[in-house]
């Protein structure tokens, strides 16, 4: 008797881990880079992206999340045997891991956020490219015009192109608006870091700048943090960052991976995927822009000119620079 | 038999109390427990994986527990990893020889670096009586830092990335690298189902090295005249001295091997798995879970195997509960943490009871 009942209690608990359910939902998943899932920054973003798409496509949205680099090729394995249909791997770091993957699983459909692989992209793997520089330019016209002491400051996580967007185009935004501003740069050599984001912010302030940009991820929390301490200006990324200092973040510039995450998802939801290419998202698509909540701290004036800039840019009147090269061609436009 | 029971108790409330913060998480334990063993054994490419991530810690568990030995406490093992680590893939990627000669002159040359490193822990003590728990943590961070520097330096980082170079295939000791893509290799992996998925993730040679190296430590702590006389520092160095041990050289020696030791985890992380090595921005925690497992192996070679291998599977199918039922990354941690806090408690039980006997 009780030996029947253990076996019916065995075969219940099979029967349910391989019951099929009638109706299939889609199953996206993503990995994280090692800034983790709540970042405040893209990673957040991109899982924030995926919840859109579980509320509004009836998706089924899952996110593994690594702490060392060596753990993409186990966390992408992870998401590949649970049986999803499309795993995102966020951040450029996991280039390398995602190429691999995608040619040892030909028939998984891959995507990553911030990089592209050109010409070698494998036909299962869609690369997502921002042009992150016009939100960046954006942001910087309306730090150089609310800046009082003539001076800004930038920190940047590491020395990579992906950064060197957001660096360039808002030094071109800065000087756009103002040829004399003086624009401070540094890198904190780290997206973790908060308190090196602190200590750089406080130096940058301390050397007069009253308005600091970070595209750091999360080494920007230590320089909102300082702007909020020394009542000066910041300028948030990636997400709408005012939350994190309602009266000191101005504005953010939003690469919003979120919407590009959906966007893909709703592709793939109606049966379209444009693997083997790279899609860039710009302002034109709205997957870049600046906050809005910036009205809460820029004057309506100041916001007519940003939207007219808008305009402008999306027309491709105003071409914004993404690396130095572009940068030094762009300042010699001005004068 | 009592000292199994005992263990197996440890285990069995570990697990429950780790339930109870699953619980309170508001996630099932049972189905959590279940997505962990099915995560870690239902397939051979996690069994491979769990080999893969054990093998650091076994080394780093060993290279805390030889120093404890000595009475030494090693918290710098995550420094000398960093600096093998370090050694392998700078090496690596400049020796341009036979993989005969290549792979033992990297593995060589960064355990000596990272011995050296951890010598100079030891050293210090020895010589100027600075406590080692002071200069090793301080050490983590020189070595930290010291990786990023060299990790932009020009030549060995790769452009646009936050990573050096890929160290030369001749330096790489992952098994079957090569003939794993070759058309040969391939078409014998289909006709090979287990074996074709246990060899999928980077399998490396490092395993084979780490129970070398325990059964070298359990040699020379065991069967040696060196290893007893570093076990009469450890127990009592004023008996030690008294005995006609030169105390302070065997310091410096003990903290040597615990640093090369350390090291080879760091080489075989880089030259069988990594391939490479980034900018950190904090410890990537290997030499700390080092502590972890040299406390459950109750400092001995053999537990530290047995222990690595535990935290290895903890750590790789804990991972699994976060995409298969959405649970954040600290619960997990904490939950992996109840775990070894209970495990490790017979130890702890065990030197209450021995101090008290002493008095």
């Amino acid at each position: 008797m009780k030996l029947q009942s253990v076996i019916f209690c065995l075969a219940m608990l099979l029967s349910s881990t391989f019951a099929i359910s009638a109706e299939k939902p889609l199953r996206i998943g993503m990995v994280t880079d090692v800034g983790g899932v709540n970042d405040q920054s893209f990673n957040q973003s991109a899982w924030e992206g995926l919840q859109k798409a579980k509320k509004e496509l009836a998706v089924k949205a899952s996110y593994q999340e690594s702490k060392q680099d060596a753990d993409y090729p186990a966390n992408l394995e992870t998401l590949y045997d649970a049986g999803n249909d499309l795993i995102w791997g966020i951040g450029f770091k996991m280039a390398d891991a995602i190429l691999k993957a995608a040619k040892q699983n030909p028939k998984q459909k891959y995507a990553i956020i911030d990089y592209s692989f050109g010409d070698k992209t494998p036909p299962n793997v869609v690369g997502v490219m921002f042009k992150a520089e016009e939100g960046a330019f954006l942001a910087g016209y309306i730090a150089a015009k609310m800046s009082k002491t003539g001076s800004v400051g930038f920190i940047g996580g590491m020395s990579v192109p992906i950064i060197h967007a957001f660096q360039y185009g808002f030094k071109a935004g800065a000087k756009f608006a103002n040829p004399k501003i003086n624009v401070l740069e540094q890198y904190s050599e780290s997206f973790t870091d908060a308190a090196k984001g602190k200590a750089i912010a406080n130096q940058m302030i301390s050397k007069n700048a009253d308005v600091v940009f970070h595209a750091a991820g999360a080494v920007g929390d230590g320089v909102i943090e300082a702007a909020k301490e020394k009542n000066k200006m910041a300028v948030g990324v990636d997400r709408d960052q005012n939350y994190l200092a309602p009266k000191n973040v101005i504005t953010s510039s939003m690469k919003r991976v979120d919407s590009a995450i959906f966007e893909v998802t709703s592709q793939l939801k109606k049966g379209v995927f444009l693997g083997g290419t790279t899609q860039n998202f710009g302002l034109k698509d709205g997957a870049v822009d600046i906050a809005p909540t910036t009205s809460k701290m820029v004057p309506t004036s100041l916001l007519t000119e940003v939207t007219a800039l808008k305009k402008k840019i999306a027309d491709g009147k105003i071409k914004v620079p993404s690396s130095e090269a572009g940068y030094t061609a762009f300042a010699k436009t001005l004068k | 038999m009592k000292k199994f029971l005992l263990s197996f108790l440890c285990v069995l409330s570990g697990l429950l109390f780790g339930a109870l913060i699953l619980k309170l998480s508001g996630i099932s334990p049972i189905e959590a427990y279940k997505v962990m063993w099915n995560g870690a054994f239902s397939r051979p490419s996690y069994i491979a994986y769990i080999i893969i991530r054990s093998t650091p810690l076994i080394l780093t568990g060993l290279s805390v527990a030889f120093a404890f030995r000595t009475g030494l406490f090693n918290i710098g093992s995550e420094g000398q990893f960093i600096m093998g680590a370090l050694s392998a893939a700078y090496f690596g990627y400049m020796f341009h020889f036979n993989p005969w000669i290549q792979i033992p002159l990297v593995l060589g040359l960064s355990v000596l670096i990272s011995a050296l490193y951890g010598g100079l822990a030891g050293f210090m003590k020895a010589r100027f009586g600075v406590h080692e728990v002071i200069s090793t943590i301080m050490l983590n961070w020189i070595a930290l830092y010291f990786s990023n520097f060299m990790v932009n330096l020009e030549g060995f980082h790769k452009a646009n990335t936050e990573t050096t170079e890929f160290i030369q295939p001749a330096s790489s000791i992952t098994l079957l690298e090569n003939w794993k893509s070759s058309v040969a290799g391939m078409s014998w992996f289909s006709r090979h189902e287990f074996l074709n998925e246990f060899f999928r993730p980077p399998v490396n040679a490092g395993i084979f090295l780490a129970i070398i190296a325990v059964v070298i430590v359990w040699i020379i702590l065991t069967k040696t005249s060196f290893g007893f006389k570093l076990k009469a520092v450890g127990l009592s160095p004023e008996a030690a001295r008294y005995a006609g041990i030169n105390v302070k050289k065997k310091m410096t020696q003990s903290m040597m091997i615990a640093g090369g030791l350390s090291g080879l985890a760091g080489a075989t992380h880089v030259m069988g798995v990594a391939k490479n090595i980034a900018i950190l921005a904090a410890h990537e925690g290997y030499g700390f879970d080092g502590i972890a497992v040299s406390l459950i192996g109750s400092n001995t070679p053999f537990g530290s195997l047995i222990a690595g291998f535990f935290l290895g599977t903890l750590k790789y199918s804990g991972q699994k509960i976060q995409s298969a039922l959405e649970a954040p990354s600290e619960v997990i941690g904490i939950m992996i943490g109840a775990i070894i806090f209970f495990i490790a408690i017979p130890v702890v039980f065990e030197r209450f009871l021995k101090i008290w006997e002493k008095k």
